[in-house]
């Protein structure tokens, strides 16, 4: 099982260094998003309040997560379906594409926020609390976005679905994060303990769920 | 289920309780509470709304389960139509929501974390339906919606029951203390919210178990 998912893993790294024009599609998207933003708020004042600081930022993330994650499922065609189907078991196939996003996500977390804070100016005080939060978010949006993707694939319409089945079922990771990085902004050590525990427990619920309900969606 | 759902006793039982509450929710005496004041009477149907909905999309889950573990069509057709009702509940919540909220809390939106979180609710399963209607094949479309169905609720639950209670909430209950007591629930009221909430939810039932027949009737009819 493990060598499976660390085999299947190495094969998503290599499509993906095969297949540059994703990766840097996804990257050129981010530095466009967080661009446009920026143009958006500095034609009329410039300055962006801490809210709104926060806010935009996990906004562009979540769309980002969303364009790079959908290409997880939307992306492989039948014959290669087939393929898996035949060599390895769909535990193995869901596990090995929610480890591979939870690192393309943090990847592009850390350069989300580095493009980020040139442009707007970094707000974060607490910063360790702020790259515990970004990781965690990077892996409950890869674990909730590869298993939509999952499901979209197998739809027509897929991208549009992709974005109206995941945007509200990542709606509870999505406020927890935002409620947590305000935190780290402002400064305000009120409880990140309890926050991060639910946060931790909410990727742990959607990780079981995609796990269990993954063999059934591969069957179809 | 078969065989309760063709059973009379319990809509019966819903008629006669939904006409009691109607009446004794409207004549009866209630509390006199300040601000809330006579409209502490959209206590018996806000709230039996939600516990419906709740009720009907758990149904829906449990169907959904049940659909993956035996590939029963009929299964499949449960859990669709129980998912109907429970948005249909869920619009029908929100909306004696914002008409009380117009009253007491001075807006009928003041992002509420459990407004919000009913709101996404409904998104969830309008997605649903959405996704149904984009699967063509029968057997595809009843696994792949089984699956989101499950995975959604999942995602429902912490959203509705963990969440809320983590911040300020101007419902009762929330930030903290749970449960219904802030509204002096007093035993005056109990005696018209508990019927109210068996009588809303077996009146889903109800309308769901009727859509249910017709969709089977109707795929026998499209078969032959």
């Amino acid at each position: 099982m493990l060598r499976e998912i660390s085999t299947l893993i190495k094969k998503e790294a290599l499509i993906e260094c095969r297949q540059k024009y994703a990766i840097n599609g996804i990257i050129l998207y981010l530095a466009s998003a967080v661009f446009i933003a920026y143009l958006s708020f500095s034609s009329t004042r410039g300055v962006v309040s801490v809210e709104a600081w926060n806010a935009l930022f996990w906004i562009i993330i979540l769309f980002t997560a969303v364009n790079a994650v959908a290409k997880s499922f939307l992306l492989e065609k039948g014959d290669r379906i087939l393929y898996y189907y035949s060599i390895a078991s769909p535990e193995a196939i869901i596990l090995s594409k929610i480890i591979y996003n939870t690192m393309l996500m943090i990847a592009l977390g850390a350069l989300g926020i580095l493009f980020y804070s040139v442009v707007f100016g970094n707000e974060v005080v607490n910063h360790s609390l702020f790259l515990l939060n970004l990781a965690l978010g990077s892996m409950g949006f890869a674990i909730i976005f590869t298993m939509i993707s999952g499901i979209a694939s197998k739809a027509s319409n897929s991208g549009a679905l992709m974005t109206i089945l995941g945007f509200p079922v990542i709606a509870p990771v999505l406020l927890v994060l935002i409620r947590l990085s305000s935190e780290s902004i402002a400064g305000a050590m009120s409880s990140p303990g309890k926050d991060l525990a639910v946060l931790a427990a909410l990727n742990a619920l959607a990780g079981t769920a995609a796990y269990l309900l993954f063999p059934y969606l591969w069957r179809s | 289920m078969k065989l309760f759902l063709k059973k009379h006793w319990w809509k019966t039982l819903s008629a006669i309780l939904l006409i009691y509450v109607v009446v004794a929710g409207l004549l009866m005496d209630a509390p006199r509470l300040p601000i809330l004041n006579e409209t502490i009477r959209a206590l018996y149907f806000h709230v039996p709304m939600w516990f419906g909905m709740i009720i009907l999309l758990a149904i829906s889950m449990v169907n959904a389960i049940m659909y993956l573990s035996s590939n029963n069509t009929n299964r499949d057709i449960y859990s669709m139509e129980f998912a109907n009702t429970g948005v249909y509940l869920g619009i029908l919540g929100i909306i004696t929501g914002m008409i009380w909220a117009a009253f007491t809390w001075g807006s009928p939106w003041s992002s509420d974390p459990k407004q919000n979180g009913a709101a996404i609710g409904i998104l969830i399963y309008l997605a649903y339906k959405v996704l149904r209607n984009s699967i063509p094949d029968e057997q595809r479309r009843a696994r792949v919606s089984a699956v989101y169905n499950i995975f959604a609720f999942a995602a429902l639950v912490p959203l509705l029951f963990i969440l809320p209670r983590m911040t300020d909430s101007l419902h009762p209950g929330s930030g903290g203390n749970p449960g219904f007591n802030a509204y002096d629930l007093d035993n005056r009221m109990r005696m018209v919210f508990y019927p109210a909430v068996v009588g809303w939810t077996l009146f889903g039932i109800w309308l769901t178990s009727l859509r249910i027949r017709y969709r089977i009737v109707k795929s026998k009819f499209e078969e032959s």
